[in-house]
């Protein structure tokens, strides 16, 4: 099959895979970010879901959002329910009992869904080898439940678990780096993208449709409950994420690592902090160490990742 | 919608239409509501691409058209997300029922 070209106006005549009428909130990132993952490709896709936003507000009793095969099962096994699709299926095929459609596979899941408590049956599937795409949509806690932190919740920040206040100002820990654990599978293509920028986000997905094996993506999903902002600025917001480099676009493929949107100019952090409430006490003057700590995490990651795109680079190019 | 009960529920609570949130509409959420200034639109389709609702109106010719406020729930990132012609929105929210 042929992927498709990424012009807006072409894509618009499509039909969309994920329909209107589910109830996720008013500006929310999730339904962007299927949207668009579903709109990059014309193979049949069967989905399965972690539990979470997406999965409750997508699929209410009678009501489902989705127009493709989608199975949710439980919080913890996105990725073990998929990867049983996917072994069937190949069986089935093996068989002679159905015909291969090339369809592929997909399993969504929330930052807790597979930070935390999906990572184990995540984990394995990707040791497994499965032809499978595991996506993840990051909003960075627990928002389904109201806003409890996760291991994705980015430092500083205020939860309802890690609430800020006089003695403690939020959460003290730094996220966890899930997309660089992914790379450390081994698996053939892990990237990270983020539904401000479209085309990439598309892009990847396209790129890793094409490979065989387990991939992994971490995208970005602003969530405008949790992060405490506006109902209209989930897009912006995830644009801000990339070009501070809080959320830098990369992809790794076959352990090479390579930056695929470089921001024109890398903006301070503050930009993306100050419109979200969840971190509106780091800008009081006592907890001015908090912003320079944030700061220093997402320099010094950057710092790290041109390093390791320049070391592939190096490699791609034949040395003399 | 009629109520179903468990005799009539499809078993393992399966959903066979694919799509039918569709029955369910949205757009009774909504407090602002979207206006599009068609003179101002420069078919982008930015819009369209960044709606959480599909709830922008594309026609067979793959322009866009008015909004589905049969589901826009008004957020307002299509206003916020549109470049507009020469500064000029082709969006702007206003207050919903005035």
């Amino acid at each position: 099959m042929t992927t498709k070209p990424l012009k807006l106006r072409e894509l618009a005549k499509g039909e969309d895979r994920f329909a209107y009428g589910h109830r996720m909130c008013a500006g929310c990132g999730a339904p962007i970010v299927v949207k668009q993952v579903l709109m990059a490709t014309d193979y049949p896709i069967i989905a399965s879901n972690a539990t979470g936003c997406l999965e409750v507000s997508s699929c209410i009793q009678e009501y489902t959002a989705w127009k493709i095969p989608w199975i949710h099962s439980a919080f913890e096994n996105a990725a073990a329910t998929i990867s049983g699709v996917e072994a069937m299926y190949r069986s089935l095929v093996k068989q002679g009992k159905i015909d291969d459609k090339q369809v592929k596979f997909i399993a969504f899941g929330g930052d807790g869904g597979t930070y935390d408590i999906g990572f184990q049956s995540l984990s394995g599937a990707m040791e497994r080898g499965h032809d499978m795409m595991y996506i993840c949509y990051d909003n960075g806690a627990y928002m389904n439940t109201g806003i409890q932190r996760s291991s994705a919740t980015p430092f500083g920040a205020n939860t309802t678990t890690c609430p800020a206040g006089d003695v403690i100002p939020g959460k003290l820990q730094q996220r966890k780096d899930l997309t660089r654990i992914m790379a450390a599978h081994d698996i053939p293509y892990v990237a990270q993208a983020s539904p401000g920028n479209w085309m990439d986000l598309m892009k990847k997905v396209q790129k890793a449709f094409e490979i065989k094996g387990p991939k992994f993506m971490n995208i970005i999903a602003p969530c405008n409950r949790g992060w405490r902002s506006r109902t209209d600025d989930a897009i912006t917001l995830a644009k801000l994420a990339v070009n501070t480099c809080y959320w830098p676009l990369y992809e790794i493929e076959n352990g090479v690592t390579k930056i695929t949107v470089k921001p024109k100019e890398k903006k301070p952090l503050t930009e993306f902090l100050k419109p979200q409430g969840r971190f509106k006490h780091m800008f009081a003057p006592k907890n001015k160490w908090m912003l320079e700590q944030a700061q220093g995490y997402v320099d010094a990651q950057w710092e790290r990742l041109q390093k390791e795109a320049a070391a592939g680079e190096a490699e791609k190019t034949p040395e003399e | 919608m009629s109520k179903k009960y468990w005799e009539t529920l499809p078993q393992g609570s399966v959903v066979l239409e694919a799509g039918n949130s569709a029955k369910f509409k949205t757009g009774s959420w909504r407090s602002m509501r979207p206006k599009w200034i068609e003179e101002n639109c420069i078919q982008c389709m930015f819009c369209w691409m960044y709606c959480p609702d599909m709830s922008v109106k594309v026609n067979a010719e793959g322009k866009r058209e008015d909004f589905n406020f049969d589901y826009c729930k008004g957020c307002g990132i299509c206003a916020l997300e549109c470049p507009g012609k020469k500064g000029n929105k082709a969006i702007v929210m206003e207050e919903e029922g005035k």
